[in-house]
C-alpha cells in the first residue's frame, strides 16, 4: 500500500459553533442602540459625547493594562467588553457632566475593577458599576445635575451641539445660563426630595417631570431598553432568570409598600420604569462574569438585586439603588454559587 | 407528552445523507489484515497460533487473556505472517501487539460444529457460546458482551435496551444496519433475551431515521415476539449515550459510578445484536463490521461491510481514494472521534466510522479567550455539570473541587466545547484531568480497604483476648469451686 | 456619636458570640470530626506519628493534642489537607517523624531466607502477610500499606521495601 501519510491531528470535537466573545459583545452593543437613540432625543447629544470620551478612555486604559500585564493586544483590545463598560457608565452619567467625570470613572472601572483582578472573565464586581459607585461617592452633586426632558410642558435650555461640547469640556455652562437654569433632577431624585419635604406621593407626582406611570421621557427610554433586552433574550445572549427575578422582586416590594401606604411609597410601575431598573435588569445585572452561575443561583441573585434596589431607593441615601444593589450581590455570588450547584446526573439529591 | 429526549444536548447537522445514499456493499478484500490483540476492553487476547501457520476464515486465533477479555477470529483464510507490534488506531498510532494475516484470497471457511437452536440451550450455555464468538460492544466501547451479560446475572426483572440511537454526526453505520439487516437485529435481541432471562426489550432509535424505523417495525412484526418494541427518541446529540438513553426510555437515572445493571437494564448496540445473530444463527464469529466512510476528503462516501484488520489506507482506496481537499483523518464521529496521524492502521472492532475531513467538514477553533462565564456550556451538558467551574478548578489542579463538581461523571461528549464563545477546548481539558482524579480516587479506595482490614484485625485480636480472659476466668472459678 | 459607637460595638460582640457558639462542637460532632480527619489519612497504620494507628492520631488532632505535620506516608498533600480542614497554617511534614517516600513502597519477603516464624505476620497491622508457623510467608503487595512494622521483628532480616508494582 502507499507509505503512511502524515495527517495533522487535533483533539475532539472537530466542529465547534462559530461563536466568539466579540460576537456576544457586539450583540449587546446593538441592543443598546435604541436606548442611546431615545436618550439623545429626550436629553440632547451630550450622551454621545460622553460615550465617545468613555470609549476612547476605555480602549486606552485597556491597552495600557494589557501591555503592563504582558498580554497580546489583539484579540483582547477589540473584544468589545471594554466598550460596553464605557457605554453603560456613560448612560448612568448626566449628559452635561464634565469630561473628567466619565474619563476617571471609566479608567477606574477598566484598570482597577477589571484588570487588577485578572482581566476579562476574572472580575468579581461589575466594572461599570464600580466606576459609577466611585464617582457617586466622590462627586455626588455632579451626578445629580441632569437635564429636563425634551417634552411638551418643559422649556429645555436649547443648547446647540457646540455649546454642549464646550460645557462638557470646560465644566461650565454657556455664559447666558447658570447651572440651575439648565439642569433638573431625575424623577427619582425629585421624588426623594419632595417626600423628604413632607409632600405626599400624589403631590410629588404633580410635578411636570412625571407622567401617568413614570418619569416623562424616561418611560420611552426604558421601553427602548426593554426592546433591546428582549432582543438579547431572543438571541439567547442573556438568560431570562436575572431580568425576571430582579424586576419581579422590585415589582413585589413596590406593590406591597405602596398598597400599605400609597402616600408615602411609589407604585410598582413607577419603580420599574424609572432610573436604571430596566437597564440594570437587562444589561448591567446580566454581566455574566460577575453574576451567579446556575439557573437557580441567577434567580436568587436577580431577586436580591431587585429587593436591594427598592430598599436603597426608599430608605437609603441615594436616589437610585441599582449600582450598589448590583455590587452588594456581586459580593454574595460565591456563596450563592456554593449553595446552588445543580444536582448532577446520577447523584442523589 | 413530549418525546423522550436527553437533557441539554445539541441539535447538530447530521451529515449522513451522502453516506446513506447507496446500499451496503462488501469492502474489497485486502492483502494483509492486522489484528491488534487489545482491540477490546479488558485484558488483551492471547494468541493461539504461531507465525507461519495456516488459518481459515472464522478460525479462532486468540483466546481471552482474563475474566474480562474476548476471543479473536481470523477474518480471512491465509497464513499468519507475523505476531508483532503494529501501529494501532485505538492507541493513536502507537504500536500494539497484533496478529498479521496474509490473505490468500481463497476465503476458505473454518467449519463450526453443529449446534442446537439457541432456545434449546440454557441461558448459561448461551452466554458461554456468545463469548466464543468474540462478540464485543460494537457501539464503540468494545466491552466484551459475555462479561456484560454475566455481570447482570443476579438482577431481577431485567430489561434489554438495544441502542440504535446513532446521535453523533457523520456516523451512519447503525442506520444502514437497521435499514438492511433489521431481521438480524431482532433475532439477536431474542437470543439476548434468552441469555439474560429477561422479559422485555426496547429497541431505541432517533426520530430522524424513518427507513430504519420502518424496517425494524416490519422485522419486529414478523418475529411475532411481543416482548420487543420499538421506541423513538428526539434526535438530540448525545441521545445515544448509554446513560442518557436509559433515562430517556425508562425514566430512571443510572447512579454515578454504578452500571446500567444496577437499574435493571442491559444496554447493547444494534451492531452487537446483529453480531450475536450472525454467530448464534449462522455460526459466523465477529470477523467484520459495517464502517461508514465519509467526509469531503474521500471520493465516495458510503457504508461498507469491512473485514476486521483491513488497513485504513486500503479502505479509503476502496472508496475512490482521497480528494485533494483531504485534511484530517478521524476515527469516529465529529464530536468524539479521534484524529489519526496516518492511515497505515487497521479497522478494529471499535471502528464505526472513518471521516476523511476537509476544511468543509471541520470547524477549527479561533484563538482561545478567557472564560466569560456565559453559561452556554452548563446549559447543554447532558450530565448536568458546570463545565465553567470544572475548567476553573482544572486550571488550579484542585482535585477536591473537581471531584465535588463531578468531573468523574463527564461523558466527554463535547457539547460544552461546541457552544463556548471563548473557544476553550473544554473536553480536552477534562480528558487531561481525569487520570489525576482517578489516581486520587484509587488511592482513597485502597486506604479505605486498609482501614477495614486494620479494624477487622483489631477486632479479631480483641475477641481472642476476651475469649482467653473468659476461659481463664472460668478455669479460676472451677478451681476455686474444687478447692472449696 | 456615642450611641452609634455603642451600637456598633454591641453588634460586633453579638456577631462574635454567635460565631463562637456556632463553632462549638458537641460530642457527636467530635466523633464526626475524627471520622473526617481519619478519612484524609493514608491508613498506613505505621505509628510514625507517635500514635498507635491512624485513628488515634485523628483523635489527637481533633483534640488539639497533635500537629498536622506528623504523617510521612501521607506526605505534604495530606499535611496541607489537614491544615485546610482544621484551619491551621499549612506546613510540610516534619522530618523528625520520618521521610516522605518518593513513591509507594511495599514489603517483600526474601523467601529463600524466611524461617516461617510468624513474627512479621503478627506485626502487620492490616493482615497483608499470609503464612503460618513453619510455612512460607509472603506479602500480598496489593494490600501492603508500606508501614514497615514487619521489618524490625524479623529475626533473619529477610524483609526489604521495594517499589509497589504498577
Amino acid at each position: 500500500m502507499t507509505a503512511p501519510l502524515p495527517f495533522a491531528t487535533a483533539p475532539a470535537p472537530h466542529v465547534v459553533a462559530p461563536s466568539s466573545v466579540g460576537r456576544v459583545m457586539r450583540q449587546v452593543l446593538y441592543a443598546l442602540v435604541p436606548t442611546v437613540a431615545l436618550h439623545v432625543v429626550f436629553f440632547g447629544p451630550g450622551l454621545l459625547i460622553q460615550i465617545v470620551l468613555g470609549v476612547v478612555t476605555a480602549l486606552a486604559a485597556e491597552a495600557a493594562a494589557l501591555r503592563l500585564r504582558g498580554k497580546p493586544l489583539p484579540p483582547f483590545l477589540l473584544d468589545g467588553s471594554a466598550i460596553i463598560t464605557a457605554v453603560l457608565l456613560a448612560l448612568c452619567l448626566p449628559p452635561l457632566a464634565p469630561w473628567w467625570l466619565v474619563v476617571s470613572g471609566v479608567a477606574f472601572a477598566i484598570l482597577l475593577a477589571k484588570h487588577l483582578f485578572g482581566g476579562l472573565g476574572a472580575n468579581p464586581f461589575n466594572p461599570a458599576m464600580v466606576g459609577y459607585a466611585v464617582l457617586l461617592v466622590s462627586f455626588p452633586a455632579r451626578l445629580l445635575q441632569w437635564l429636563p426632558p425634551n417634552v411638551a410642558g418643559f422649556e429645555p435650555a436649547a443648547l446647540s451641539f457646540g455649546e454642549t461640547l464646550t460645557t462638557i469640556f470646560t465644566g461650565m455652562p454657556p455664559a447666558r445660563f447658570t447651572w440651575d437654569a439648565i439642569t433638573s433632577p431625575t424623577p427619582l431624585d425629585a421624588l426623594r426630595t419632595d417626600l423628604a419635604l413632607g409632600m405626599t406621593m400624589g403631590e410629588a407626582h404633580a410635578n411636570a417631570l412625571f407622567s401617568a406611570f413614570g418619569g416623562r421621557g424616561w418611560e420611552w427610554i426604558n421601553l427602548a431598553t426593554l426592546a433591546g433586552g428582549g432582543w438579547l433574550l431572543a438571541l439567547r445572549i442573556i438568560r431570562w432568570q436575572i431580568p425576571v427575578a430582579m424586576l419581579t422582586a422590585l415589582f413585589v416590594c413596590a406593590s406591597i409598600m405602596s398598597a400599605a401606604d400609597p402616600g408615602e411609597y411609589a407604585g410598582p410601575l413607577f419603580h420599574l420604569t424609572s432610573g436604571a431598573s430596566l437597564l440594570g435588569a437587562f444589561f448591567i445585572a446580566t454581566d455574566p462574569v460577575s453574576a451567579a452561575t446556575s439557573g437557580r443561583g441567577k434567580l436568587i441573585y436577580g431577586a436580591g438585586i431587585g429587593v436591594l434596589t427598592y430598599v436603597i431607593r426608599t430608605w437609603g441615601g441615594y436616589p437610585d439603588g441599582v449600582a450598589f444593589a448590583v455590587l452588594i450581590m456581586n459580593l454574595a455570588v460565591p456563596l450563592i454559587d456554593r449553595y446552588t450547584i445543580p444536582r448532577i446526573y446520577g447523584h442523589a439529591r | 407528552m413530549a418525546k423522550p429526549g436527553v437533557r441539554g444536548g445539541l441539535r447538530l447537522d447530521a451529515h449522513k445523507e451522502r453516506s446513506t445514499a447507496q446500499a451496503l456493499r462488501a469492502a474489497s478484500p485486502a492483502k494483509t489484515l492486522v489484528l491488534p490483540l487489545d482491540q477490546h476492553a479488558g485484558a488483551p487476547a492471547v494468541p493461539l497460533i504461531k507465525p507461519g501457520e495456516r488459518v481459515l476464515c472464522g478460525q479462532p486465533i486468540a483466546e481471552p487473556g482474563g475474566t474480562v477479555s474476548a476471543w479473536l477470529h481470523s477474518p480471512a483464510s491465509g497464513t499468519i505472517a507475523a505476531i508483532e507490534p503494529r501501529p494501532a488506531p485505538h492507541r493513536l498510532g502507537a504500536p500494539s501487539l497484533s496478529i498479521v494475516v496474509a490473505n490468500d484470497g481463497r476465503d476458505e471457511r473454518h467449519a463450526e460444529s453443529a449446534r442446537a437452536a439457541f432456545d434449546q440451550l440454557s441461558p448459561e450455555q448461551l452466554r458461554e457460546l456468545i463469548a466464543r464468538g468474540g462478540i464485543v460492544g460494537l457501539g464503540g466501547a468494545v466491552f466484551p458482551t459475555a462479561a456484560k451479560l454475566n455481570s447482570a446475572l443476579r438482577v431481577q426483572d431485567l430489561r434489554l435496551l438495544i441502542n440504535g440511537a446513532e446521535c453523533e454526526p457523520y456516523i451512519s453505520c447503525d442506520d444502514m444496519l437497521m435499514r438492511e439487516r433489521a431481521r438480524d437485529i431482532v433475532f439477536g435481541a431474542r437470543v439476548l433475551l434468552h441469555a439474560l432471562t429477561a422479559q422485555s426489550c426496547v429497541v431505541a432509535i432517533e426520530d430522524d431515521t424513518p427507513q430504519a424505523a420502518a424496517a425494524l417495525e416490519a422485522a419486529i412484526a414478523d418475529a411475532h415476539d411481543g416482548r420487543i418494541q420499538l421506541r423513538r427518541v428526539a434526535s438530540i446529540y448525545p441521545a445515544g449515550g448509554e446513560r442518557q438513553l436509559i433515562t430517556a426510555i425508562f425514566d430512571v437515572e443510572v447512579p454515578s459510578g454504578a452500571l446500567p445493571a444496577d437499574v435493571n437494564t442491559v444496554c447493547l448496540n444494534v451492531g452487537t445484536a446483529a453480531a450475536v445473530a450472525h454467530w448464534i444463527r449462522d455460526a459466523q464469529p465477529l470477523t467484520s463490521r459495517i464502517v461508514t466512510v465519509t467526509g469531503d476528503g474521500v471520493l465516495e462516501q458510503r457504508n461498507l461491510d469491512v473485514p476486521l484488520g483491513t488497513p485504513l489506507a486500503a479502505l479509503i482506496y476502496d472508496c475512490g481514494g482521497y480528494t485533494s481537499r483531504m485534511s484530517r483523518l478521524i476515527m469516529g464521529g465529529s464530536m468524539m472521534g479521534q484524529s489519526l496521524p496516518h492511515d497505515d492502521m487497521p479497522v478494529i472492532k471499535a471502528t464505526n466510522c472513518i471521516i476523511a475531513a476537509s476544511a468543509l467538514d471541520l470547524q477549527p477553533r479561533a484563538a482561545e479567550m478567557p472564560c466569560i462565564r456565559c453559561g452556554n456550556c452548563s446549559e447543554v451538558c447532558p450530565a448536568v455539570l458546570l463545565p465553567q467551574q470544572l475548567h476553573w478548578y482544572a486550571a488550579a489542579r484542585d482535585l477536591d473541587a473537581l471531584e465535588m463538581y463531578g468531573l468523574a461523571d463527564c461523558i466527554e461528549c463535547g457539547c460544552c466545547d461546541y457552544v463556548c464563545p471563548s473557544q476553550i477546548p473544554l473536553a480536552e481539558c477534562f480528558r487531561d484531568m481525569k487520570p489525576a482524579l482517578n489516581e486520587r480516587l484509587a488511592a482513597r479506595s485502597s486506604a479505605d480497604a486498609a482501614r477495614a482490614r486494620f479494624e477487622a484485625r483489631t477486632a479479631r485480636l480483641e475477641r481472642i483476648e476476651s475469649e482467653q480472659l473468659a476461659a481463664l476466668a472460668k478455669k479460676r472459678q472451677e478451681l476455686t469451686k474444687k478447692s472449696s | 456619636m456615642l450611641p452609634a459607637l455603642l451600637t456598633m460595638v454591641a453588634l460586633a460582640a453579638a456577631a462574635g458570640a454567635a460565631a463562637a457558639l456556632a463553632t462549638r462542637r458537641s460530642n457527636e460532632d467530635k466523633e464526626r470530626l475524627i471520622d473526617e480527619i481519619d478519612a484524609l489519612l493514608p491508613q498506613t497504620q505505621c505509628g510514625r506519628c507517635t500514635f498507635s494507628g491512624c485513628r488515634p492520631y485523628a483523635a489527637a488532632l481533633a483534640n488539639g493534642e497533635a500537629n498536622i505535620d506528623q504523617c510521612p506516608p501521607g506526605g505534604n498533600a495530606t499535611a496541607t489537607a489537614l491544615a485546610k480542614m482544621l484551619g491551621h497554617e499549612p506546613r510540610p511534614v516534619d522530618p523528625r517523624y520520618g521521610s516522605v517516600p518518593a513513591r509507594p513502597l511495599v514489603a517483600w519477603i526474601d523467601e529463600s531466607a524466611c524461617i516461617g516464624c510468624v513474627k512479621c505476620i503478627q506485626a502487620c497491622p492490616v493482615d497483608a502477610i499470609v503464612g503460618a508457623s513453619r510455612f512460607m510467608h509472603t506479602v500480598i503487595a496489593a494490600q501492603c500499606t508500606g508501614c514497615e512494622l514487619c521489618i524490625p521483628p524479623c529475626p533473619v532480616d529477610c524483609i526489604v521495601m521495594r517499589p509497589a508494582p504498577a
